[in-house]
């Protein structure tokens, strides 16, 4: 397989990876290579950003964080462990509920309810999860859509009267720092990209750390990862509890933003898009997951002057990515470094 | 009721098993999930409407004539856009991750979806009701209505037609030694490409017969039931045993029933949580559903 990225030479982090532990992947290896200037011209741009453009384009911006920050919950299954969730809007369902029922019903605050709704659908995410985790692969897969359906059709159906049916339910409350209130789609942007910057810092962290290793080792080979003495059923359920989690905290922010939350955005191909965003974005990588969502959610904006025609090229241009770079727009170098490996052997 | 609940059931059954036998022969033999294959399913449906309407077949022709070129053009016309599929956005990808196939597969079927919506607009679409003859029969207390029985005779013929072109020819086998290995198959004279293309000529094709008789049986058509009678016939895989033409046949069959007795005897609205319930509940205990092999793991 060519691989685009590395040129002749030793590729760099490669020395690393022969001793098994590999390079550095994910932020900090943009940190590496392009100096922390770059970090900080995107850092200054994505501030003023929100005040050249139209509300339109910052409401753009606003779901773009909103599922980015999905992106990275998934890439925890998806990307860090290798396990095939294509039902993970469930979980950001249960999350988005919980806010809007709690909020409703008790009047919490909403920056109480951001980690507990987490909690909560963390929580879900363990117990459904516990009983299907030694599924394999594609078997995996199906009962997580059915997860997603079953989660879904259950929020239509209005049970104990909790739900709202399919008209879904009214938020009435916001965000407040200092007695502003969260409202405009300005404050919505500062309020998510904040979140992203925060949880694409943990999750560095994370990716580097003795548990993230253990995840892409079972992710490469799991009887091997079993043989090195990896606990690959807890350290799978803890992948997905915590990609439950953070899914279910960002419904909080996502019910803050709709005002009104209903069981259609969380249909089987959101779900589908989620999953895509991982994979396009290149798996297991963090700045991937950024780029992926902007080409699944921003891309089909940009082309709206196509009206009609834009989903038709969108599915045509899925295709044609995977076909022509499968490892994703930004590929995480600890997956490069082992894929370049097999060749060279 | 039981007893006709029980007809309801088997006549969507065997339509969830008609689509069922597309995906499973695909991941049979290519370990791919083909998610294009409810929208091609669909676009049967629409190529069948599209035929019925037409001057050329549905006036000029008796009926029973009209019905057939139908039939038979649509599951033409399909499996000629299957292979185009597979030649275009799978072949390329054979070799390489699996989830990249799956993308692939989710950028065709967001494609043909988009395509059908430009071509025959986004509202319903009707079949026309002349193409029915209005003919109940009464056994008992229970009534079967013309389309039940022509959607279960139709489908069971095809259904053991498939099974004894797989077990009994020459083709058959090399379908089956290729799904067993590619290189090995290779190595036996067998044109794994031809094989290839051969599934995506059977399975878009049944695909489009169903999408033609679910037109005929519900009249109404839209551009997203590909999306929903695919998960559904997915489903029904899975429950055979994905990789498995009997399997998928028996699962289509048995999720229609439990479909229609959930519906009947627990409520229309949570029928759908009830099948997956008992999928998931079917998968923890026996993960390699109903008629499914064991698969030695590869380590």
């Amino acid at each position: 397989m060519a691989l685009l990225r590395l040129g002749p030479g030793p590729a760099p982090g490669r020395r690393r990876s022969v001793s098994g532990v590999s390079g550095v992947s994910g932020v900090s290896g943009l940190v590496g290579r392009y100096s922390a200037w770059a970090v900080g011209a995107v850092a200054v741009a994505a501030m003023v950003f929100p005040m050249v453009v139209s509300d339109y384009w910052i409401d753009v911006a606003v779901f773009w964080g909103i599922y980015v920050l999905l992106g990275l919950s998934l890439n925890i299954i998806v990307g860090e462990v290798g396990l095939f969730d294509m039902g993970h809007m469930a979980f950001f369902a249960i999350g988005s509920y919980t806010t809007a029922i709690l909020s409703g019903r008790f009047g919490i605050s909403l920056w109480l309810l951001l980690p507990l709704s987490g909690i909560v659908a963390g929580l879900a995410g363990y117990v459904l999860a516990r009983p299907i985790i030694h599924l394999r692969g594609d078997y995996l897969l199906i009962v997580t859509i059915g997860l997603n359906e079953m989660i879904r059709i259950s929020l239509l159906n209005n049970p104990w009267g909790l739900t709202g049916g399919p008209n879904g339910i009214i938020m009435l409350d916001q965000f407040r720092i200092f007695g502003l209130v969260i409202q405009k789609p300005m404050h919505f942007y500062y309020l998510v990209w904040a979140c992203v910057a925060a949880s694409m810092f943990a999750l560095v962290r994370l990716q580097r750390s003795r548990i993230g290793r253990a995840w892409n080792c079972i992710r490469e080979d799991e009887v091997a990862a079993e043989a090195m003495g990896i606990d690959v059923r807890s350290a799978k359920l803890l992948a997905f509890t915590l990609g439950a989690g953070l899914a279910g905290a960002t419904g909080t922010i996502f019910a803050a933003k709709l005002v009104v939350i209903s069981p259609e955005s969380f249909t089987f191909m959101e779900s589908v898009i989620l999953f895509c965003i991982v994979v396009l974005g290149g798996m297991g990588s963090i700045p991937g997951v950024v780029l992926g969502s902007a080409a699944m959610l921003v891309l089909p904006e940009i082309l709206r002057n196509f009206a009609q025609y834009r989903m038709l090229f969108f599915g045509a241009a899925m295709a044609l990515m995977m076909i022509f770079r499968p490892q994703g727009l930004w590929p995480s170098k600890r997956w490069t470094t082992k894929l370049q490996e097999g060749e060279s052997e | 009721m039981f007893i006709e609940q029980l007809v309801n059931g088997l006549t969507v059954g065997a339509v969830y098993a008609l689509v069922a036998l597309g995906y499973t022969m695909v991941y049979g033999v290519m370990r791919l999930i083909n998610f294009a294959h409810g929208d091609l399913f669909m676009l049967g449906s629409y190529l069948g409407f599209t035929l019925l309407v037409s001057t050329f077949v549905g006036s000029a022709l008796p009926l029973w004539a009209a019905l057939i070129v139908t039939v038979v053009v649509s599951a033409m016309g399909i499996a000629v856009l299957g292979v185009l599929v597979e030649r275009a956005a799978y072949r390329p990808l054979r070799r390489s991750n699996r989830l990249t196939a799956v993308v692939s597969a989710m950028g065709v079927s967001i494609f043909l979806q988009n395509a059908a919506m430009l071509i025959w607009g986004p509202r319903y679409r009707a079949y026309p009701p002349w193409a029915v003859p209005d003919l109940r029969w009464e056994i008992g207390a229970v009534h079967i209505g013309f389309m039940q029985v022509l959607i279960l005779v139709v489908s069971i013929l095809l259904m053991a037609g498939l099974y004894l072109f797989v077990q009994c020819t020459t083709v058959g086998a090399a379908i089956r030694a290729t799904a067993i290995d590619h290189d090995t198959a290779r190595l036996m004279g067998i044109d794994v490409d031809q094989i290839i293309r051969l599934i995506f000529i059977i399975g878009p094709g049944l695909g489009a017969v169903a999408g033609v008789l679910l037109g005929l049986y519900y009249r109404q058509i839209h551009f997203t039931v590909g999306w929903s009678y695919g998960l559904k016939a997915f489903t029904a895989a899975i429950l055979g045993g994905i990789g498995n033409i009997p399997g998928a046949m028996v699962g289509g069959l048995l999720l229609g029933i439990l479909e229609m007795l959930g519906a009947g005897y627990i409520s229309a609205a949570w029928k759908d949580v009830f099948v997956f319930l008992i999928l998931i509940l079917l998968l923890i205990f026996r993960p390699t559903g109903l008629l499914g092999e064991r698969v030695a793991e590869k380590v």
